[in-house]
């Protein structure tokens, strides 16, 4: 049975480090929540919340649908959990492995071995059953972590930096992999990781943190197209934002103007690789002259640093064909449609 | 054949002649073990059991107290050892290293003060002073380190923290995660440490002599009695019948420690 989850100013606390602050957190059942950040920024914290091997300071409390689970140590709370380092025991078979859970619940060995079996067919790990656990390859381990923690038929999948410990291409194929498993499972899932790709590719939510608090909660789109603030829009994205102004309805950014309906005062302005194009005249809304630091090949398009307005380094995709030189002057036109302002505090 | 190089030959010369230096004199002292009389040598007096004979009717208490008190000093080693070095291996702080340290110390302190220590401190106790318990204790006192050591080492070498975790969020309580998951991670660790716990309480010479008395002697106790006070022979027989106690003991230890071989490699990574 799957469950909503709902954190309740759960804070925590180390000695006198705090490094989760007050946090309340609603996820609907069946859902993918991602938590995306940096560090160091307590998302590790609140998975391990969720999970009960942290208890969270007095007055937070951690609810499982209409269960409070606050007091409840992990081995009581039915979730299933992968972990980083994978965590299977050395001392069992891949069998016995994924099997362990259902012992623990007593279930029949018949039962049982049909579960397992359920389970490695489900993850294309029939041939590895009998293996330790010490002959598998990374790929190999991942799978049987997952199918390790879904044997059980947990209330909530719990998962830590998974596909960290794997090289690009294998984490590529899993994450792929791993999104059609969870959509099939319809388990309420918590994901943790740093990587926005992973976190875009996985989550039906994402929540991004800061320092210990929430930055924003939105889905991919929303995180992406709509950054709360800078932290945001520089976690996601590649670039830095560049100061800019607003005055009497003209946006002036980096030597460019554009008619832009908002309020006026200092803006801070998003330009992503797809915001700006090169163009061949200066005159129009929107141009701005750049200086071209480094031009990379990358196959499909050619990936632009450049520098404007003195010393903001900017990233811009062109196609694949053109290749200004580095040193360069080159004039481009921004897209007012794909720009992100964010009012200054 | 290959052709070997010079230094191959010098280093094979030097470890027969290291192993000789070593290997000679037990054998010599066996072998007069197993002589009719020593002073006129094995050629003119012939061999003969006899001595392995007296030895095992003068001493088969000593024998077998050594075997009672070296499986009870593991036993012992065990129930406190490995709880000892699972708790100090989960402790995080420094009074934890602290306690490790003082582990050591047993080890550190000539056998000789130990005893003399114990013999003040216990000496009041009456029946416990005349005991073979108190050469148990004496035993585990100075063995118990060697477990925890080897048994911590491991625990320290494998994310045990981790593994934990995962016992529990697939349900374990506590005990279960012990016996299924902590224990089995440590069993080169625990065995390592029963070999060297077994073999120094076998061969303990130093603390015994000041805690036995006449009735609790043990078989290294008795060795020295024998060659203080008995025929060469008689004391050589004695190291035969050591000999051949300890060597298939340890022989035993050493395959059950040896790690289960591996089967084939998958060739499919995926």
């Amino acid at each position: 049975m799957t469950v909503p989850i709902r954190l309740d100013a759960c804070a925590k606390h180390y000695g006198a480090t705090r490094v989760l602050e007050p946090l309340d957190l609603d996820i609907t059942a069946g859902e993918t929540v991602v938590l995306l950040g940096p560090s160091g920024c307590g998302k590790t914290t609140t998975l391990r919340l969720i999970a009960g091997l942290e208890v969270p300071d007095p007055g937070g409390r951690v609810r499982f649908g209409p269960r409070d689970v606050t007091d409840l140590p992990i081995e009581r709370r039915n979730v299933g959990m992968v972990f980083q380092s994978y965590a299977l025991f050395p001392n069992m078979s891949v069998a016995q492995n994924i099997g362990y859970g259902l012992k623990i619940r007593g279930v029949a060995t018949a039962e049982r071995r049909r579960r397992v079996g359920d389970m490695l067919d489900m993850m294309r790990i029939a041939e590895l059953q009998d293996r330790a656990i010490g002959q598998l390859s990374g790929g190999q381990r991942q799978r049987v972590a997952l199918a390790r923690a879904i044997a059980v038929k947990p209330d909530v999948l719990l998962l830590d930096e998974p596909l960290t410990a794997l090289d690009a291409k294998l984490r590529e194929s899993l994450r792929v992999e791993i999104d059609s498993l969870l959509r099939g499972l319809g388990i309420t899932t918590v994901y943790v990781t740093h990587d926005q790709a992973e976190a875009m590719a996985l989550g039906d939510r994402i929540v991004v943190m800061s320092k210990g608090r929430i930055a924003q909660i939105g889905s991919p789109r929303d995180i992406w197209f709509a950054p709360a603030d800078r932290f945001v829009a520089e976690f996601i994205g590649t670039t830095s934002p560049l100061p800019g102004e607003i005055a009497g309805g003209i946006l002036t950014v980096a030597g460019a103007t554009l008619p832009w309906a908002a309020g006026d005062g200092p803006v801070d302005v998003v330009v992503r690789p797809d915001a700006a194009t090169l163009v061949g005249d200066g005159a129009g809304p929107g141009r701005l002259t750049a200086t071209v630091r480094a031009a990379q090949f990358l196959g499909d398009r050619t990936r632009l640093a450049v520098t404007v307005a003195g010393d903001h380094l900017l990233t811009i995709d062109i196609g694949a064909r053109e290749t200004p030189a580095p040193g360069t002057t080159v004039t481009l036109a921004l897209h007012p449609a794909a720009l992100i302002v964010l009012a200054r505090r | 054949m290959r052709n070997r190089t010079l230094g191959f030959w010098l280093q094979l010369a030097l470890t027969l002649a290291v192993s000789a230096f070593l290997g000679v004199p037990i054998l010599q002292s066996m072998l007069a073990g197993v002589t009719r009389n020593i002073f006129t040598g094995v050629w003119k007096s012939g061999l003969t059991l006899d001595w392995v004979g007296q030895v095992l009717t003068l001493y088969w208490p000593a024998i077998l107290l050594s075997i009672e008190i070296a499986l009870g000093c593991l036993v012992a080693t065990l129930l406190v050892g490995v709880p000892a070095a699972y708790g100090l291996a989960r402790a995080p702080g420094r009074l934890a290293r602290l306690a490790e340290e003082a582990l050591v110390l047993p080890v550190a302190v000539p056998g000789l003060a130990l005893a003399l220590a114990m013999v003040i401190a216990y000496n009041g106790w009456g029946g416990f002073r005349q005991s073979a318990w108190f050469i148990l204790a004496g035993h585990v006192l100075f063995t118990l380190p060697f477990m925890v050591r080897a048994v911590l080492a491991v625990m320290a070498s494998s994310d045990l923290a981790t593994l934990e975790e995962g016992a529990a969020s697939l349900g374990a309580g506590f005990f279960r995660r012990f016996f299924d998951v902590v224990l089995p991670n440590c069993r080169s660790g625990i065995l390592a440490g029963a070999l060297t716990v077994v073999t120094l309480s076998i061969g303990e010479f130093n603390l015994t002599w000041l805690l036995h008395t006449p009735l609790t002697k043990t078989l290294p106790v008795g060795l020295a009695d024998a060659y203080a006070s008995l025929r060469l022979e008689i004391g050589s027989a004695y190291t035969l019948v050591f000999f051949v106690l300890i060597v298939p003991l340890l022989v035993a230890l050493q395959l059950l420690v040896r790690p289960r071989t591996a089967k084939p490699l998958s060739q499919d990574p995926s």
